[in-house]
């Protein structure tokens, strides 16, 4: 009945005959808040940003515009308005202004797959009721969640490579083959370190990631064993061109990158989708690993309880605010790596890293699914660690053969 | 501290080759990039024009001259004393030490020597001008490869000497204070005590940068085995100060010349490095500052008392005659061939700046390395613009 309704993005929860004006209701209010969210969140993220950043290095940062400077990216943000849109005369004009729409959607849409919040006692399961309706908070829970968020990341992708590519000037040329490259590359370790979630929730839908995670042994981060959590936190940040993976807009090498040519309002909405990006990749990264808006109980006592059904929301900021602020830290602290060793770092660690481990957790998911005696379980894994051990030698001897002729050809240049 | 070793200098040096035979097998197209003359990281209006393989360089060359101000014309003008307050501009953020050489050339010309206490403070002056300048390249160092924080706190603590400066002089950078035959002024009550301080904090800086940056992994990839410069080449080219130091030369001005200054009444050590690359540059002038911070210590220990300024005409007159003088500045070698006919004012001023000869190996340098390896190298010879173009 219900998945034949003409509402857009239906909740399955809304399983319900009275349809009428509840569902479009609740639809309308969460694209509202998710939209809401986005916005102020980025122009809190930037003053975050700004501030701690500023605090890390002796310095004030924003402080006049509103109190404790909160409104200051809003005076950017209208100052970057009325500027003057320069489209440069060798450029291609509509790939150019496609560009910034390209980067900038993806990251908003994101926000539609993420659990907000919810609440979880008394095994409600992270649904609330909203005019009589049960609900998720969440603007859309389709089966295939975290691969929309794959493939929107890597449409973000095309946003970057096209602003470079169709300014028609070098230094942008130089950031877009950087970014597809090291994008691209980096995509690899994320999805690898993802499958690992994957297959320990078992669902590739959001919200169920995070009500198999009701408990903190149940946490991703710890029962797939961390190394996919530092794995995809890495990638992440080459994801999101953050530092110290930030080669792509590096402005002491490139100036600017892919966006040296951009100005006005595309530049902002450049600007807009990076840090609309670190918040709603910070936000799948507490989805997948920590939880998303489950409480972490200590014993039986909840931080937060009192704020009732907002409960979930809190703890989904603070665990965000964490990632935040570590993004931040990386930024005030961490020198830039030079693109090949960025390569090198993605392509000979992390996804060998990812790979391994996959394979390890796939073994032994399989001995849980056979139920495996407990010799049968140690045998798995002696078997399991030797396979990767092999791996390791025959990569490591791969890598080194290959110097050597490097080296040979070389001395005979 | 580990150290590169040859096979893996000569394996990097293979890998580079390998690629460039890559590519002409592969004939693809070239793109020649202008770095500059307005870039983020050229310090001012220094432009490379860098023909590029990819991100990797083929062929590479500085083209200087964007910020001439002719000052060896603009001397042959003024009268001697007025020439100071030009020479401060040279390398600007060192400019105490700009003074130094001009000033000891001519009173050679004029066979007078400033009185030791003056010589003191000279050299104290001199020195703290090295820490606000290398300091400062300390943190700009992280700038260069996008960490950020490292200059503010260089910024932080340039500003305790600067005030030092200011304190002694009047002046925060361009000081304007050394006069032939020795100082303006003698020094404030209680600067003595307020420069150990500085020193002290400084040594902390030291520490905190080395911590920070030099202690940092990705630091080091991006800077150990680049930007290689051999012993034999760094002469050929004329390199000078922490440059050629930093290639395993043991040279240096203060301690291998005899000047009028107290250099030679200090203990100190000179510090080489036998890598040659960015990393060694870099170290070298980390310890540098650590070194200076100890030689103003040891000045302020065995400060003489007496007059600062020795007895010459009130209208200055240099007899005729040519005379050269260079010391080690913060950059390097810097010397003035000046010329005197007798006048009031130098007849021709050759000014011999180290930073136009630091860079004059970039193409020698840069061939074959990655465009952010560029930015890292030219960071790491450290020069500045005013000290290139004059």
């Amino acid at each position: 009945m219900i998945a034949m309704l003409p509402v857009p993005a239906v909740d399955p929860v809304l399983d319900t005959e009275s349809w009428w004006w509840q569902p479009l209701a609740i639809v309308g209010l969460k694209v509202l808040v998710v939209f809401i969210i986005g916005l102020v969140g980025t122009m809190f993220m930037v003053w975050f940003e700004r501030k701690i950043v500023a605090g890390m290095q002796n310095r004030i940062g924003p402080d006049k515009a509103g109190p404790f400077g909160l409104l200051q990216t809003l005076a950017d943000g209208i100052k970057l308005f009325f500027k003057e849109d320069l489209i440069p005369e060798r450029s291609d004009r509509f790939v150019f202004k496609l560009a910034p729409f390209l980067a900038f959607v993806p990251a908003f849409l994101i926000w539609s797959v993420i659990p907000l919040g919810g609440d979880f006692t008394d095994g409600r399961d992270g649904t609330v009721e909203w005019f009589g309706q049960i609900t998720r908070v969440q603007l859309a829970d389709p089966p295939v969640g975290v691969l929309l968020v794959l493939a929107l990341s890597s449409i973000a992708v095309y946003g970057v490579m096209l602003a470079g590519w169709s300014s028609g000037s070098k230094y942008p040329l130089l950031g877009s083959v950087r970014a597809s490259a090291q994008m691209i590359s980096y995509e690899a370790a994320l999805g690898l370190s993802l499958a690992a979630v994957l297959m320990a929730a078992g669902t590739l839908s959001t919200s169920g990631i995070v009500a198999a995670q009701d408990q903190l042994t149940d946490w991703h981060l710890l029962s797939t064993g961390v190394v996919p959590f530092v794995v995809f936190l890495i990638a992440m940040t080459a994801e999101l061109n953050r530092p110290p993976f930030d080669l792509v807009e590096a402005e002491q090498e490139i100036v600017g990158g892919f966006h040296t040519e951009y100005s006005s309002i595309r530049f902002a909405l450049f600007f807009l989708a990076e840090f609309m990006n670190v918040i709603s990749m910070s936000a799948l990264l507490v989805t997948l690993f920590l939880g998303g808006p489950q409480p972490l109980l200590i014993g039986s006592f909840d931080l937060f309880a009192v704020l009732g059904p907002f409960g979930g929301t809190a703890w989904l900021l603070l665990k965000v605010f964490l990632f935040l602020y570590v993004y931040v830290w990386f930024r005030a602290t961490l020198p830039r790596l030079r693109y090949d060793q960025l390569m090198d770092l993605g392509w000979k660690v992390l996804i060998p890293v990812a790979l391994g481990w996959f394979l390890l957790l796939a073994a032994l998911q399989l001995g849980r699914d056979n139920d495996l005696s407990q010799v049968g379980y140690v045998t798995l894994v002696i078997v399991c660690l030797v396979v990767l051990g092999l791996g390791y030698l025959l990569f490591t001897a791969a890598i080194s053969v290959a110097r050597r002729n490097r080296d040979r050809e070389g001395a005979a240049y | 501290m580990t150290m590169l070793s040859e096979r893996q200098q000569l394996s990097y040096i293979a890998s580079q080759a390998a690629d460039a035979r890559l590519n002409v097998e592969l004939e693809t197209e070239g793109m020649t990039l202008n770095i500059g003359p307005q870039h983020p990281a050229t310090h001012g209006t220094l432009r490379i024009i860098a023909r590029l393989d990819g991100e990797q360089v083929i062929w590479a060359e500085p083209s200087a001259g964007y910020m001439h101000r002719g000052y060896e014309k603009l001397t042959e003008v003024r009268t001697f004393p007025q020439v100071t307050s030009l020479i401060n501009r040279i390398d600007w953020l060192g400019s105490f030490a700009n003074e130094v050489p001009f000033i000891l050339a001519a009173e050679k010309l004029m066979e007078i020597e400033a009185p030791p206490r003056a010589q003191h403070i000279r050299t104290i002056l001199f020195e703290l001008s090295r820490i606000a300048n290398v300091g400062l390249f300390l943190g700009d160092l992280g700038v260069q490869m996008g960490a950020i924080t490292p200059v503010f706190l260089a910024f932080r603590d340039r500003e305790y000497v600067l005030n030092l400066i200011e304190g002694a002089t009047g002046g925060r950078f361009h000081p304007n204070f050394d006069r032939i035959g020795g100082l303006k002024d003698d020094l404030p009550q209680g600067w003595i005590d307020e420069t150990r301080q500085v020193m002290k904090k400084l040594r902390g800086f030291c520490d905190e940068i080395e911590d920070l940056l030099f202690g940092n992994e990705i630091f080091q990839s991006r800077t150990r085995g680049i930007g290689v410069i051999p012993a034999d080449v760094a002469r050929q080219y004329g390199l000078s100060g922490a440059n050629l130091r930093a290639s395993g030369v043991d040279w240096d001005l203060r301690r291998d010349q005899s000047l009028p200054m107290a250099w030679d009444k200090v203990d100190f050590k000179v510090w080489t490095h036998p890598d040659g690359d960015s990393w060694a540059r870099c170290w070298v002038r980390l310890q540098e500052v650590r070194e200076s911070t100890k030689i103003v210590d040891q000045l302020l220990d065995t400060m003489p008392a007496g007059p600062v300024m020795a007895k010459v005409p009130r209208i200055i007159k240099v007899p005729e005659g040519e005379a050269w003088v260079s010391t080690e500045n913060p950059l390097g070698e810097m010397g003035y061939y000046v010329v005197s006919k007798g006048d009031l004012g130098p007849f021709r001023v050759k000014i011999r700046s180290a930073s136009f000869n630091n860079i004059s190996i970039t193409p020698w340098v840069l061939k074959g390395v990655y465009v952010p390896d560029i930015i890292t190298i030219l960071a790491s010879l450290y020069f500045i613009l005013g000290d290139i173009d004059r």
